[in-house]
């Protein structure tokens, strides 16, 4: 993956398979403490114990179109390539947290990349509630699902509703003047 | 800055234009994001196929998502139903996108030279 903002719509896609219907999605860059952390929580079925320590083997997967199972194996790999941190909770029914952590400055670190991009593909086919939270050195931006939702209704994920969160998205991105 | 007020009125603007008009038929595109597919470029390509649906004003199209559909060399994998049939894209960036949508969802005409088998 070229972009962070990938991996996160990548794991937005296990959240869904996962049965999710609430999704949490927090970025926080720091560049006092160098650092910048991704962290994925979700109301999805969860999964136990064994499960959760077999996702990050690449040779691990619940599907059955293919063998290998690389969303969160990546994931990990683009953590510990830049020496980050990776874990994942998770118990049944307890949906799951997925936490990785970057050297902000470390010159393997991905570029975050388009949050605007990732969002609006999200919000154009997933029938999930998103809660988003960036924070750069102190600024937030906050955007939550439900709130758009009860100004626009199911109208949400029409074409021109999209096009209008992304570029909504892109400006206050740039507001808080993350790390692209 | 774009403001909520500009939402409420596109709302307004948007809420008649979901229904069908006359003689239109629904058409249903599959994108796959299944981790191969986002390796790929599938969200530059979904994202460029909402530009062009909205910039043409098409109505009673759904763009619906589908995980790994074990073609993975072949993403982005883009499925296309409409006009009774069912069509199969194969690496489909954002450009080949937005003319799928110009000639084979708005017009009818398949791209025989994207289409792939599974």
């Amino acid at each position: 993956m070229e972009e962070l903002s990938l991996h996160i719509l990548d794991l937005v896609q296990n959240c869904v398979e996962a049965g999710a219907s609430e999704i949490s999605i927090a970025i926080t860059e720091c560049r006092r403490e160098n650092r910048l952390t991704v962290k994925i929580s979700d109301n999805g079925r969860g999964m136990d114990q064994a499960t959760v320590a077999a996702v990050t083997d690449p040779f691990f997967t619940t599907r059955n179109t293919r063998k290998v199972g690389l969303g969160i194996p990546l994931l990990k790999a683009a953590a510990e390539q830049c020496n980050g941190s990776f874990t994942i909770e998770s118990s049944p029914g307890q949906g799951a947290v997925v936490v990785a952590s970057f050297v902000l400055d470390h010159i393997d670190r991905a570029p975050l990349g388009s949050m605007a991009d990732t969002l609006a593909a999200v919000f154009a086919v997933y029938h999930v509630d998103i809660h988003y939270r960036h924070e750069v050195d102190g600024r937030v931006f906050v955007l939550e699902s439900k709130e758009i939702k009860r100004l626009c209704g199911d109208e949400i994920r029409h074409p021109r509703i999209i096009q209008w969160l992304r570029a909504y998205i892109e400006e206050h991105e740039k507001q808080v003047g993350g790390e692209q | 800055m774009k403001t909520v007020d500009e939402l409420r009125k596109l709302r307004e603007q948007v809420r008649d234009m979901t229904k069908l008009r006359e003689g239109e038929q629904e058409v249903r595109i599959v994108v796959a994001m299944g981790t191969c597919g986002i390796a790929a470029g599938a969200r530059e390509t979904l994202n460029a196929m909402m530009q062009e649906v909205a910039a043409r004003g098409l109505t009673g199209v759904s763009v619906t998502p589908v995980g790994c559909m074990g073609l993975c060399e072949r993403e982005p994998l883009v499925e296309v139903n409409a006009h009774g049939g069912r069509t199969l894209y194969a690496h489909v960036n954002a450009e080949k996108a937005r003319r799928i949508v110009c000639e084979h969802v708005e017009a009818g005409r398949v791209i025989e030279a994207w289409v792939t088998r599974n």
